[in-house]
């Protein structure tokens, strides 16, 4: 498996990085960790005639907290997540969901913008994102945007992100001190993509949930916001009746494809599995 | 017995490092490195590298080739099309199984990715750039992937090369798809037993097409010296000198011109037996180019074009008395050979030796048919880390123990033992004609379900069943238990060959002055370790420590001719041919320390690694000294030097056998498996190096997992592969494979050298079952007896969900 | 295309050649430079027989291209060995507990076992299985490499110990 020829571009600063792209247009394509396109050209399914590579970039890397929120560069690495004290403190589903992702050696290198910005559904984080109500930054040659994960994934490798533009960094606004998170996926073996995963956030007070946030990986074109799944859980004690309506009104929405990780009826079963058991760890966790 | 130097015999037993020593691998050293020597590392001046254009579709007809635009592209030196070998009669090669395959594809194309077009070119870069400019027209043809369609009347016609045939290798062809119908054993036994049975089980078991998937894939460099005319191939080959002989026949170089090569292999299980497009196209390219020529198939290319295994669908019959002892069985197999018959075989044995399908027990009636049928698949039909369709009759035998014990409520592990063939009974002739060697199945497996504690598993399964009727749990316990027995080490020549070679193999040994030795044989490591454990069986015979003993295979120039290594044949022929050449070794050495002592040649006795004369322990002759005076003291009329070369014609195949057990909690919500305990005893007769024995029955576990949980190469409709790279192709990591339990008896051959018989493939063919009856197992009170392979997730859960235990 | 002046450093030596920037590393490191210890095993970055160290990472050189890791520090099994010419303890290790059979995902495994030891050095069982799931072995069943690895930690810590 051999790639097409390419020309190779090591911008230094996202200006230039942001001019390349302009100057070849369709021809260009960025790479950070490169885990997505390098296998898509060994298989000739992807074929640029240039290549930006993103790593020389300082303003893509780094974890900030800005308050309420933490902005989390493109480049900073599935590890960098992992290892990251103050996002393990303040937003644990990033580590729990990073840890799933393929495996060591692809975690060194993958990076969580190009893990949320290449459309593939197969992705974890996008699900994350969307249950997070993440906010994609992104610079192109019309100037700087700011996107919402919940309204970015148009279809399959199809994104709000226009040509030329580049995702910089995610920010996710911090969620309240007490919530409860979790990531459930299901998958065949290290190193696949979710047969069906869940990622669920929710805060609880006395005994009620107050706000609950449900998305899907891997069941549909894109990663999909379950908000019927999440409304259905405010105002509930968690019982297994609200948890029930609530995988339920996931399943609903799953619109997997039949593929080697089994038929249609199948992985929409295991999507309301991985909500139920993502909505109780997520309750345990919540205090 | 003290030697004169005043070392005990077991100090100088221990310093030979020989038979049942945990000694370790020689091999490492280059390899913990990195300075292994695999295909892939060869680099020859002037090298150019070959490339396939493949086919697109299943079924295909091919209109046209434009090979221009990629002729013209710099870097290109040649591309290689049917037409371009039909000059040379090269365009079709024979295969092992008495049928032909199209190197590259005549007029049709009969399987995804099959080879159309060699391209070679300066590097694989510029060779990979010149596949995607080769223009290939088809149209389109219906195809077939369905084994048991395949001989409906409008099966649409694959073979039109085989047309007209209607006599295959193996008898009449009824059928434009039918390759051979295989029957063994009495029918009509088998037909009484069954219609007079106080009780009969049937079940269709279908057993999916896999792929061995060694982690290095094939290759070859071909270099043709037209100065003189030799032509030398390096290259992955599981049986370097039957190579060459193929080699010769098919290209007309005279056998003496041709040099086969086996670097270091990195894994075979099957894989790197057969003779494949790519050798052929680099050695014609070599020869047309004038330079040495290399082709590596990328990981695609190696699960979808180059051997493949089992594929076999089997309907069996089994009829037993009320109180469980079974008195016949009758089985009926169609078997999916894919576009050509490429099925690595014995010649006399089409079907493997499937016709050890009655296992490990005593029935008294037996009948088998199998069907070979053609379909739009990739040829091949290795035998996948098992003896040939070992595993496949395994898994028949044994899933249909546990249908019968069903049937009759009683526990699986009751019905095995009470139909065990006994102790007593060896050498055992079985109803569908195999001669057992030695067996004490009893023992081993009352070993094994002791080790468990098998009463307190199905005491605990009892528990869990009871658990989830009540909704406390949504897991579910299985116990799988499987007894097996493999037929390996083939084999005798009277009734088995390839390709009209006799499968004897061969040991060659040089004793060299200083009483260091050189050992070659005809069979070839994959991984096994033969440099290490050869050379063990050697010193025992011969009293040189092991590490002065070097082995050597794999090159045709210097090693004896043999057969190679599959279907576990290394030990049981070529470890046989060791220990004979060794003990030509030793009767000239004795003949030599006699004339050096001065006695009669039956005053002496050998001991450990000296012949000492008969009660005067203080005259003795080590093999040291008796090699330095083979070369300048040997006996008036006896030739000098110290050299023995043995060929070994097996007096019968060996039949290591083996008890597995496994427990399996299964999720049923989502259908995950988790392996609890994997118990595995086995019987391999003689140890000769506990350590690798048990390093080769953790690895072949641990293929039986990955074949029973998940592995499987699937086709749609149209001749599409359904999943080709390790994406979806299933080889367990560190985190997916348990921890293995190993255990043993030992039950010596009683007609091999040093009573060993095999073990690398036997965890594999015992393994398969107990994964598969532990997942049937689960399920077995709510009235399952069987679920097709791989027990992967959506199929558990399917199996739950029929069930009705999907919420 | 025109071909790339590639300079980095390797098994710590500076090296430098010409190559396409579509490269693949495994192949730069194979070809260019003769260091046929990390293999290709499956292409697509699931086997990890193509492991080696880049700037500290362990990475999966098939899906790398040279070009990315041009200025980056490379360590191939070549490399692993100690200064002064003896074997790595994971070398010893794999070999003292029949951690390998084929010997052709051991470069890859052995390269990636020596940087998960440098992050943990005292790694549980179930750390060492989840640390090596980048790696497939197909002889092994994994059990002895685990044994290996888990050794080699023992060896180095009372290395170290003693140092202390």
């Amino acid at each position: 498996m051999i790639p097409a020829a390419f020309e190779y571009h090591r911008p230094a600063s996202l200006d230039d990085a942001v001019k390349l792209l302009a100057q070849f247009g369709d021809e260009a394509r960025v790479v950070a960790g490169g885990h997505s396109l390098i296998p898509m050209m060994k298989l000739r399914l992807a074929a640029p005639g240039h290549l930006v590579d993103l790593q020389a970039i300082g303003a893509l890397k780094g974890i900030k907290d800005t308050g309420g929120a933490f902005e989390i560069g493109a480049m900073v690495t599935q590890r960098e997540l992992i290892l990251s004290a103050e996002l393990a403190k303040g937003v644990p589903i990033l580590k729990e969901t990073a840890e799933q992702i393929a495996d060591p050696q692809v975690r060194y290198v993958g990076t969580l913008g190009g893990n949320v910005a290449n459309g593939d559904p197969g992705n974890d984080m996008p699900a994350v994102m969307m249950a997070l109500d993440a906010v994609y930054l992104v610079k192109g040659p019309g100037g700087a945007r700011e996107l919402k994960a919940r309204g970015f994934y148009h279809g399959a490798y199809a994104t709000a992100l226009k040509d030329g533009e580049i995702l910089t960094a995610i920010r996710v606004p911090k969620p309240p001190a007490h919530h409860g998170s979790a990531y459930q996926k299901q998958k065949r073996k290290i190193g696949d993509y979710a047969t069906a995963a869940a990622a669920v956030i929710l805060t609880v007070s006395g005994g009620k949930c107050t706000s609950a946030a449900v998305a899907l990986t891997n069941v549909g074109d894109t990663p999909l916001f379950a908000d019927a799944a999440g409304a259905a859980l405010v105002g509930t004690a968690l019982d297994a009746g609200a948890i029930d309506k609530a995988a339920k009104a996931a399943m609903a929405i799953a619109q997997p494809a039949r593929d080697a990780r089994g038929p249609v009826e199948f992985r929409r079963a295991v999507a309301g599995v991985m909500v139920r058991r993502a909505i109780e760890a997520a309750s345990k966790r919540a205090r | 017995m003290s030697a004169a130097d005043g070392t005990s015999a077991q100090e100088r037993k221990d310093k030979l490092e020989g038979l049942g020593c945990k000694r370790k691998r020689v091999e490492d050293a280059r390899f913990t490195q990195g300075k292994g020597h695999y295909i892939d590392d060869m680099k020859l001046p002037g090298m150019v590298f070959g490339d396939f254009v493949r086919s697109p579709y299943g079924h295909a007809r091919i209109k046209k080739i434009d090979k221009s635009t990629a002729l013209a592209l710099p870097g290109v030196k040649a591309v290689l099309t049917a037409d371009d070998l039909k000059p040379l009669n090269l365009h079709y090669m024979p295969t092992l199984a008495g049928d032909v395959q199209a190197v590259l594809a005549v007029d049709k194309v009969l399987f995804q990715n099959q080879e159309v077009a060699f391209v070679v070119a300066t590097d694989r870069y510029v060779a990979a750039d010149a596949v995607e400019l080769i223009e290939v027209e088809y149209e389109e043809l219906p195809a077939n992937t369905d084994p048991l369609k395949a001989m409906a009347p409008d099966a649409p016609l694959l073979r039109e090369d085989l047309k007209d045939k209607k006599e295959g290798a193996h008898g009449a062809r009824r059928h434009h798809n039918h390759i051979f119908t295989w029957e063994v054993g009495d029918r009509a036994a088998a037909d009484r037993a069954l219609g007079g049975a106080e009780v009969v089980a049937k079940e269709f078991i279908s057993y999916q097409r896999v792929h061995p998937c060694p982690l290095e894939t094939c290759g070859c460099v071909a270099s043709m010296d037209k100065i003189n005319t030799h032509l030398t191939v390096w290259g992955t080959f599981q049986a370097p000198h039957a190579v060459r002989t193929v080699a010769s026949l098919i290209s007309g170089i005279p056998e003496h011109k041709i040099r086969i090569i086996s670097p270091d292999i990195g894994g075979g299980f099957g894989n790197k037996v057969g003779v494949y497009p790519g050798y052929i196209c680099s050695i014609v390219a070599s020869i047309v180019l004038g330079v040495p020529v290399k082709w590596i198939e990328d990981r695609i290319e190696n699960l979808t074009a180059t051997a493949f295994a089992r594929d076999y669908h089997m309907t069996g019959e089994i009829a037993a008395t009320k109180d469980g002892r079974i008195t016949g069985l009758k089985c009926h197999v169609i078997a999916d050979h894919g576009a050509f018959d490429a099925c690595a075989d014995p010649t006399k044995f089409p079907a493997g030796f499937f016709n050890i399908c009655t296992g490990s027990y005593d029935i008294p009636a037996a009948h088998l048919t199998v069907d070979g049928v053609y379909t739009n698949k990739a040829p091949g039909g290795v035998a996948y880390r098992c003896s040939f369709r070992v595993t496949e009759a395994s898994y028949f035998i044994e899933r249909m123990m546990d249908v019968l014990a069903r049937k009759l409520n009683m526990d699986p592990a009751e019905v095995r033992r009470k139909n065990f063939i006994k102790k007593e009974q060896f050498p055992y002739k079985s109803a569908l004609g195999w001669e057992y060697d030695s067996g004490d199945y009893l023992t081993a497996m009352d070993k094994a379900l002791a080790a468990v504690n098998y009463k307190a598993l199905r005491e605990e399964q009892k528990a869990n069943r009871e658990a989830f009727k009540r909704g406390e749990t949504r897991s579910l316990m299985g116990v799988g238990v499987a007894f097996f027995t493999e037929i390996v080490g083939a084999g005798p020549i009277k009734n088995c060959d390839i390709l009209g070679l006799g499968m004897f193999d061969s040991c060659e040994i040089r004793i060299h002055p200083t009483g260091s030795a050189i050992a070659r044989l005809g069979t070839i490591s994959q991984g096994q370790g033969h440099a290490t454990t050869f050379a063990q069986i050697l010193a025992s015979e011969i009293g040189i420590p092991a590490s002065e003993i070097t082995v050597e295979e794999g090159d045709t120039d210097t090693a004896p001719y043999g057969l190679g290594t599959y279907g576990s044949r290394s030990t049981p022929v070529a470890g046989a041919a060791t220990a004979m050449a060794g003990r030509k070794i030793r009767a000239k050495a004795q003949m030599i320390a006699a004339y050096l002592l001065e006695v009669h040649e039956s005053d002496l006795e050998w001991d450990v690694d000296r012949f000492v004369v008969k009660g005067a322990p203080e005259r003795a002759k080590t093999m040291k000294e008796i090699a330095f005076a083979a070369y300048n003291k040997v006996p008036p009329g006896m030739e000098p030097g110290l050299e023995a070369v043995s060929y070994y014609d097996p007096p019968n195949m060996t039949y290591p056998f083996g008890a597995y057990i496994c427990v399996v909690d299964i999720d049923v919500d989502t259908g995950v498996t988790s392996i609890r305990r994997f118990y595995a005893l086995d019987d391999c007769g003689t140890r000769i190096n506990p350590m690798i024995i048990e390093g080769q029955v953790h690895g072949g576990l641990t293929e039986a997992l990955a074949i029973a949980m998940g592995q499987e190469i699937a086709y749609d409709e149209l001749g599409n592969v359904t999943g080709s790279s390790f994406l979806d192709y299933f080889l367990p990591t560190a985190v997916e494979t348990p921890v293995w339990e190993t255990d043993y008896t030992v039950t010596p051959s009683p007609h091999h050298p040093i009573g060993a018989k095999g073990v690398g493939e036997s965890p594999n063919v015992g393994g398969v079952s107990a994964f598969s009856n532990a997942v049937n197992d689960a399920f077995a009170h709510l009235g399952l007896t069987h679920t097709q392979m791989p027990h992967d997730h959506w199929r558990v859960w399917k199996t739950a969900e029929k069930l009705g235990l999907v919420k | 295309m025109a071909k790339l002046h590639v300079t980095m450093t390797v098994n710590g030596a500076e090296v430098e050649a010409l190559a396409e920037p579509r490269t693949l590393l495994i192949h730069f490191l194979r070809e260019n430079l003769a260091l046929t210890g990390p293999h290709v095993g499956c292409d697509t970055s699931h086997c990890g027989a193509c492991t080696v160290d880049l700037n500290g990472k362990s990475v999966k050189s098939c899906t790398v291209f040279v070009a990315q890791a041009i200025g980056g520090t490379v360590k191939t099994i070549e490399g692993i060995a100690n200064a002064d010419g003896s074997l790595h303890v994971l070398q010893e290790m794999f070999r003292e507990h029949h951690g390998l059979q084929c010997g052709f995902c051991t470069p890859g495994m052995i390269t990636r076992a020596y940087r998960l030891l440098q992050e943990t050095p005292n790694p549980t069982e179930a750390e060492i299985r989840a640390g090596i799931a980048g790696n497939l072995c197909r002889c092994t069943g994994y059990q002895n490499i685990v044994k290996a690895i888990r050794a080699a930690a023992d060896q180095l810590s009372s290395k170290k110990e003693a140092a202390e």
